[in-house]
């Protein structure tokens, strides 16, 4: 039962990031509300995986939290706007 | 005893996600954002995390979401790093209320 108030409260403060992404002024702004939204989705995901007793969300949560630490990685390079060589 | 241990990180997870989620939206630029983003991620998630894992006992769910947990500890100030220096570049002004750029200063 409290895993299920944790997780409402984890949407709230998803639905709050997400303000921050549509009306942030610059490419950054959107980039540091989005990767808030992915530490806190990976958390729900590890909350949903004790919640219905099943291992197979945790592996889920770490395989997403990887790919959005690459996905980050990325779009800064890509902000930088000098290649991928430095 | 390790219930209540649990249960005071599963108060204090979702209390820091949601003061740095407020953090995100009302402070002034890029720079100060990331500090709030470091709140959600450190105080949200992480703390979230291991108190689900350690809620039901001591079983394989806690030794993964304390994987987890560490991955995400780990990587977080490497991608904070990184956006903080590509906005830096890319030419995003500071508040007009800052008080020192010492990274300009070392360009210049």
């Amino acid at each position: 039962m409290i895993l299920i108030g944790v997780l409402i409260a984890i949407f709230g403060a998803c639905i709050i990031c997400a303000i921050r992404a549509v009306l942030g002024p610059t490419a950054p702004d959107r980039v540091v509300a989005v990767d808030a939204i992915v530490a806190l989705m990976t958390a729900s995901l590890v909350l949903l995986g004790i919640y219905y007793n099943s291992s197979i969300y945790l592996d889920v949560a770490l395989v997403y939290a990887f790919l959005a630490f690459l996905g980050t990685l990325a779009i800064a390079k890509y902000l930088e706007g000098r290649g991928l060589e430095t | 005893m390790i219930e209540l241990i649990a249960y005071i990180l599963l108060g204090i997870g979702p209390a820091c996600a949601l003061i740095g989620a407020m953090g995100i939206v009302r402070f002034p630029d890029v720079y100060n954002r990331i500090h709030a983003n470091t709140v959600v991620v450190v105080g949200g998630a992480i703390l979230t995390m291991i108190g689900a894992g350690i809620l039901g006992g001591l079983n394989i769910f806690t030794i993964k979401a304390i994987v987890i947990a560490t991955f995400l500890f780990l990587t977080s100030p490497v991608s904070a790093h990184a956006i903080a220096r590509a906005a830096h570049r890319s030419g995003v002004k500071l508040w007009r209320r800052s008080v020192v750029d010492k990274l300009k200063e070392e360009k210049s």
